[in-house]
């Protein structure tokens, strides 16, 4: 096996403040990493094509550091990453529909994004008029008394469009297999020659629920690049708007679980913390999801003594009324024997697929963007990151329930030491091609995004990994042996973004 | 869980009046009298994704919070099409998503309305000009209500659908 490449590991405190200094790779070493990968050296944090060039992006997970290898000069394909290392398949299969760049080798060579009804295939390599798909070809299953269930794109409650393919026997699920890109938007074309707020308006829509954490994970990208000097205020406005963000989707999302095994009360409870949390945003903010309020360069508005208070008031509340619900929670019986023991998603699993965010942790992936690839405001505020082992949807919650009282607490450390000073700065000091990295703890997980500029700013590649990347296929693994009737609770308690990864 | 009964029943509703500057007590009423001359009663509502970012869908689950609580006003979404008065569409239409959009809306009996939600649902909004869509709920299904946002809050959906109501009622185009 040939030797890995040299690679140029960079810890935070350099790829947070400057241009990110990129492997280049040969094919030989290209696969060695897919070996190590599937070792466990290292995670992977995403994989996406350029023109003509791949790009893997690697987190060494005990040293804090991360690197990007580069592959180019590729014509039609590169070796298969996903035909060692499953996370890298659904990655693979996008970057083929998006640049016709092949992955060779790979076991699954079928379409992901694209469905056949684009006009033109390969829309960011060749953009060819598009000559048709034959109709997509669900994995066989065979055995005694199956029977399959489709749901989808358009599912019974207010939820983005997904299709789900359930091979069931009797009322137990033998396999799930998962087909998304219904809502592919084409953002990755979109985001070439676009300007820098251009790039940040579509990167805060690309998952409505997360567009403060997408935001910042732009502007940080934009910033290392070109170096920018943000305020410091402006980086503990980010942090307590992104903690708002991380709030209003946990305490949504714990009813919204509940209310999926039936208990509708606590979903009741919930969403009028949820909508609290949201009225609060918008009166602080002017947004009740603070969309674009953060930009390259710092937050978009500054604000007052009034804003403060409403947050103090907003997070006194959260902290009385939020303490009966857990108990009530962890005193009920019949939820919980929905909830215990459903949806497991195995420790060693999850590892292998590099989940984040609340799924990796209850399942002991102890990572968190936050603490681990440090940020500011994060580096100067005291985070518990919680961790569970038992990996059920019960774990999920519980990992939620104490972010949400994690979230509480930075907020309050943030107000408490909010800087005084300028909230933005100017971003247009340099003149030549610049590339960064972005990685951002969202309340989902780590959102990465890759930035390439020309020399005059301009945007020349934009990449842009959601963490449902790397846990909706956990989800076709949890939902086994569970029964039809528990998949509602299990796909909610992981709660991954179609549109994220659709893009 | 008894001491949630007990401050549920002693504490007042936390469900908010609708605006009344925005939408008057004679079109609350009108919408009474619409919904019960045309719909029996209510309007049933089935919302279909075309290609949100899921911003929209967030405010629209957010109406049946205890604030808005949209059951009480007659208006309910319901799970399948064929039970469905009005179909909601969010986002760009994607080309991915507009079949599933047409036989949503071509297996809703008629009388049906449909409503469009957010900048997206017109012309793609932020969106338009990308291969991957189509462009609003209009270049699919004929579109009697456009609700601009990005995402409208939910009052502005509220306020709305009560608008649609009171179109429904006078036969009327609401916008």
């Amino acid at each position: 096996m040939t030797q890995l490449p040299d690679l140029a590991w960079t810890s935070p405190r350099d790829f947070r403040v400057g241009p990110f200094a990129v492997t280049p790779v040969l094919t030989t070493e290209w696969t060695a990493l897919a070996y190590a990968l599937a070792a466990g050296k290292f995670t992977l944090m995403s994989l996406w094509a350029e023109d003509g060039a791949a790009c893997m992006a690697l987190h060494d997970y005990a040293a804090h550091r991360v690197a990007v290898a580069r592959l180019e000069g590729l014509t039609d394909g590169f070796p298969s990453v996903g035909v060692h290392h499953a996370a890298a398949q659904r990655l693979e299969r996008a970057a083929a529909d998006l640049f016709g760049l092949v992955p060779q080798g790979a076991e699954d060579a079928r379409p992901w994004l694209d469905h056949g009804r684009w006009e033109i295939a390969y829309p960011l390599g060749a953009a060819a008029p598009h000559p048709g798909h034959p109709p997509y070809a669900f994995l066989p299953v065979e055995g005694e008394s199956l029977h399959q269930v489709p749901v989808g794109p358009v599912h019974a409650g207010i939820i983005e469009p997904g299709h789900f393919r359930f091979t069931a026997q009797g009322e137990t699920v033998v396999r799930l297999e998962e087909r998304f890109g219904y809502t592919h938007k084409g953002i990755d074309r979109l985001m070439q020659g676009a300007s820098l707020a251009r790039g940040a308006e579509l990167a805060g829509r690309t998952s409505g629920d997360s567009t403060v954490a997408y935001a910042w994970a732009f502007a940080q990208a934009a910033e290392a690049a070109l170096e920018a000097d943000v305020p410091v205020r402006a980086f503990a406005l980010r942090g307590i708007m992104a903690e708002l963000e991380r709030l209003a989707n946990h305490l949504g999302d714990i009813g919204g679980i509940c209310n999926d095994a039936a208990f509708a009360m606590m979903l009741a409870q919930t969403s009028v913390l949820r909508e609290k949390v949201m009225r609060a945003a918008f009166a602080t903010f002017g947004h009740r999801f603070m969309r674009d309020q953060i930009v390259p360069g710092g937050v978009a508005a500054d604000i007052d003594s009034k804003g403060v208070a409403v947050l103090r008031a907003l997070i006194k509340e959260v902290q009385n009324r939020f303490p009966p619900l857990v108990e009530l929670y962890d005193n009920t019986a019949s939820l919980m024997d929905r909830t215990v023991a459903t949806g497991f998603a195995g420790p060693d699993l999850v590892r292998r697929f590099g989940a984040g965010g609340f799924t990796g942790r209850a399942s002991g992936r102890d990572f968190d963007t936050r603490r681990d690839l440090r940020y500011a405001p994060y580096h100067t505020l005291k985070l518990d990151v919680p961790g569970r082992e038992d990996g059920d949807v019960n774990a999920r919650v519980w990992i939620r329930i104490r972010e949400v009282e994690q979230s509480c607490l930075l907020i309050t450390q943030m107000l408490d030491t909010l800087p005084h000073g300028p909230v933005r700065t100017d971003v247009e000091g340099v003149h030549e091609p610049r590339e960064g990295l972005g990685v951002v703890e969202g309340f989902r997980g780590d959102i990465l995004i890759w930035l390439s500029l020309d020399a005059s700013r301009r945007i020349r590649r934009c990449h842009m990994r959601d963490p449902s990347w790397f846990q909706w296929p956990l989800l076709e693994a949890a939902i086994e042996n569970n029964i039809i009737a528990d998949f509602p609770l299990c796909n909610k308690s992981f709660n991954c973004s179609y549109s994220g990864q659709d893009l | 869980m008894r001491h949630f009964l007990l401050d549920g029943l002693m504490q007042r509703p936390l469900t908010e009046d609708v605006p009344a500057s925005q939408v008057s007590a004679e079109l609350v009423a009108a919408l009474e009298r619409g919904a019960r001359e045309r719909l029996g009663r209510s309007l049933a509502i089935r919302m279909v994704d075309a290609g949100s970012c899921n911003g929209c869908e967030l405010e629209i689950q957010a109406l049946g919070n205890p604030y808005y609580d949209l059951d009480r006003l007659g208006l309910h979404f319901v799970a399948s099409p064929r039970h469905a008065d009005v179909l909601m569409v969010t986002g760009p239409v994607t080309r991915n998503m507009a079949e599933a959009l047409r036989r949503t809306y071509d297996a809703m009996p008629s009388p049906k309305w449909v409503v469009a939600i957010g900048d997206c649902a017109r012309e793609g909004g932020c969106f338009a000009g990308s291969y991957a869509i189509i462009g609003g709920a209009e270049a699919v299904v004929p579109v009697d209500l456009h609700i601009p946002g990005c995402p409208p809050p939910p009052l502005e959906i509220l306020k709305g659908l009560l608008a649609l109501l009171q179109s429904v009622q006078t036969g009327k185009k609401a916008v």
